[in-house]
């Protein structure tokens, strides 16, 4: 079987792995969205779709029933009532952009899926070797300049539908993703200065900052910086580019290219069916990638815990075989992912859904000058780590950090002159 | 009504953050998510009616299993949808219960007028019509929306009486009104 692939030729093993890649993400995607309406039910302390089942599943005794009570089936119902179900192209529509704009929607959104490694396996010198569509050297560039151009799809459906409510959409998303790009980008600079020295290779690989947060505990020295994952080192990137990542993939609090309460809603207000379903898949695939990049930045990767990284794991349970160890790894990045899209329905439910106004002043007035304190901090303190500061000098840039920041952003609120 | 100024304060550094709020409400909502279901799946599981309940309109029998009504047309002329029907009828002398005199020949009450209001209930001086506990009336067609007289039986049995009316009035015409 690995003979049989490895002599392929390699645009045959690209296209496989890419197939299997998506294999996974359309599924993953159709899942999501039932988790999206069983997440939503329990909170709201109802029980969620529990009635579909194919009749061979109702006769295995227990995990049928089990299978029904968690929705399962209603994935398939949904997914075939979106197949099947009347396709309606409005009259007034410029029609080659409204039928492009779904599909322009889920290109990007599967595109980022080659830059993202997803896992990884020990080769034969026992080193950690990512598993991902595409190694790029570029990495996390390459997924912030494909995911953007996501956006385009938004646009096109809104300005294509020429009906008010999808235009303002559009519009909507457009100025939210500007606004919001500038944070995620300057949130996740202090990752790469801190795992890089100039002159490296492979510099804004995700794989490498993976590698870097595979450290194991060697007692109170510098050291142990390397197993503790970003996201206790850097807790206020962590943050930036999360609040960042809800605003990317249009999700509540921040969904404001399809509000419904004040837009019907929104972009996709004049789409119906198999289109409607593929900007939801598109959704759920940007949020797949984007928790993705997310873990890999600061959850670690493929690591199960602070200081344990899939090495130690490995050479604890004994597995040699490389497509196990792949599993597993492929199965703790996964686990994180997952968890990371439980909590984008989780803050769905609990935060309101923010004013257009607000949106843009928490993009622009709170979260970029946040993103650019921070960026200063860790360039001034990684400076100072680097070179062995006395304490004081580190007092001193946390000091000036906070008081700089509490000047930009805590000032008093200033009235707009009419 | 005296008006009290409430001061607004400021928010504080950690407020404007949002953070501590939105972390609160985090917690909330995962109690929520946690907590037990508040649905009751309904065809599984059903509400506990409670016996003063007005469901469907019945027509009851006493523990004897003789038909109350005596088609006296109260409840057709009291019902304000006008869903009750009623075509009056003997019952013949010979009969085990002649001495009642009248039943309904015909007894329709129609479910998609009727609006569950027991006036019917209300005005029956006979205590023959009841809005029991069955609150769920379905049909595929206009016509099986309509109780008739066989259905309405079925769906009231036997209530206990505690008057047994027209057996005393027998008693009393056969032995005078000194059996009491």
């Amino acid at each position: 079987m690995v003979e049989f692939y490895n002599q392929l030729h390699p645009v045959v093993q690209g296209v496989l792995k890419g197939l299997a890649v998506i294999m996974v993400i359309f599924p993953l995607g159709g899942v999501c969205s039932m988790a999206e309406r069983k997440v939503s039910a329990w909170i709201q302390g109802r029980p969620g779709p529990n009635r579909a089942i194919v009749p061979w599943a109702a006769w295995i005794p227990v995990l049928g029933p089990f299978l029904q009570r968690l929705g399962l089936f209603h994935v398939m119902a949904d997914g075939g009532k979106m197949l099947f179900k009347e396709d309606p192209l409005p009259g007034h529509v410029n029609k080659f952009y409204f039928v492009l704009a779904p599909i322009v929607a889920m290109i990007p959104a599967l595109t980022t899926v080659t830059a993202v490694p997803f896992g990884a396996y020990l080769d034969e010198a026992g080193r950690v070797i990512p598993l991902g569509l595409a190694n790029v050297d570029i990495g996390l560039l390459a997924v912030f300049a494909v995911s953007s151009l996501g956006v385009y799809s938004l646009i096109l459906a809104g300005w294509a539908s020429n009906s008010k409510y999808p235009f303002l959409g559009g519009v909507r998303a457009s100025a939210q993703l500007i606004s919001y790009e500038l944070s995620m980008t300057l949130s996740v600079i202090p990752v790469f200065m801190w795992i890089n020295a100039p002159g490296r290779e492979s510099t804004m690989g995700l794989g490498r900052v993976v590698e870097f947060q595979s450290g194991a505990w060697e007692g109170f020295t510098s050291a142990s910086w390397g197993g503790l994952w970003f996201v206790f080192v850097m807790p206020v990137s962590a943050f930036i580019f999360i609040t960042a990542l809800f605003a990317e993939t249009n999700r509540q609090p921040f969904d404001m290219p399809e509000s419904e309460a004040d837009l019907v809603g929104g972009f996709h207000t004049e789409y119906g069916a198999f289109k409607w379903g593929l900007f939801f898949v598109a959704e759920y695939a940007h949020m797949i990638v984007g928790s993705g990049v997310f873990t890999l930045l600061f959850f670690g990767g493929w690591n199960p815990l602070p200081w344990i990284p899939l090495a130690k794991l490995v050479a604890w349970l004994g597995v040699s075989s490389p497509i196990l160890v792949g599993i597993l790894s492929i199965t703790i990045f996964l686990a994180k992912v997952l968890f990371l899209i439980f909590f984008f329905m989780w803050v769905r439910w609990t935060v309101p859904r923010f004013r257009y106004d607000q949106v843009m002043e928490i993009g622009w007035k709170k979260l970029l000058p946040l993103a650019i304190a921070n960026l200063l901090f860790y360039a001034f303190e990684i400076g100072a780590l680097q070179t062995a500061q006395p304490w004081w000098v580190h007092a001193a840039i946390g000091v000036a950090t906070l008081l700089a920041l509490v000047f930009v952003v805590m000032r008093p609120e200033q009235k707009l002159a009419a | 009504m005296a008006i009290i100024p409430l001061e607004r304060k400021p928010l504080t550094f950690v407020e404007r953050t949002y953070v501590p709020n939105i972390m609160a409400g985090l917690k909330t909502t995962w109690k929520h998510f946690v907590r037990p279901k508040e649905t009751m799946e309904y065809p599984e599981e059903r509400p506990a009616i409670p016996p003063n309940y007005r469901g469907v309109p019945t027509l009851v029998k006493d523990p004897n299993g003789r038909e109350k009504c005596v088609s006296c047309q109260l409840c057709e002329f009291v019902c304000p949808p006008k869903a009750i029907r009623i075509t009056p009828g003997e019952i013949p002398p010979d009969a085990p219960n002649g001495h009642v005199e009248r039943a309904p020949q015909a007894f329709d009450i129609d479910m998609l007028r009727c609006i569950y209001c027991g006036m019917c209930e209300e005005v029956c001086p006979e205590e023959a019509i009841f809005l029991q506990q069955q609150y769920s009336m379905t049909g595929y067609t206009r016509e099986e929306m309509v109780n008739n007289k066989a259905r309405l039986y079925e769906l009231g049995g036997t209530l206990p009486d505690e008057h047994f009316k027209w057996d005393k009035k027998k008693a009393a015409e056969e032995h005078g009104n000194d059996r009491h």
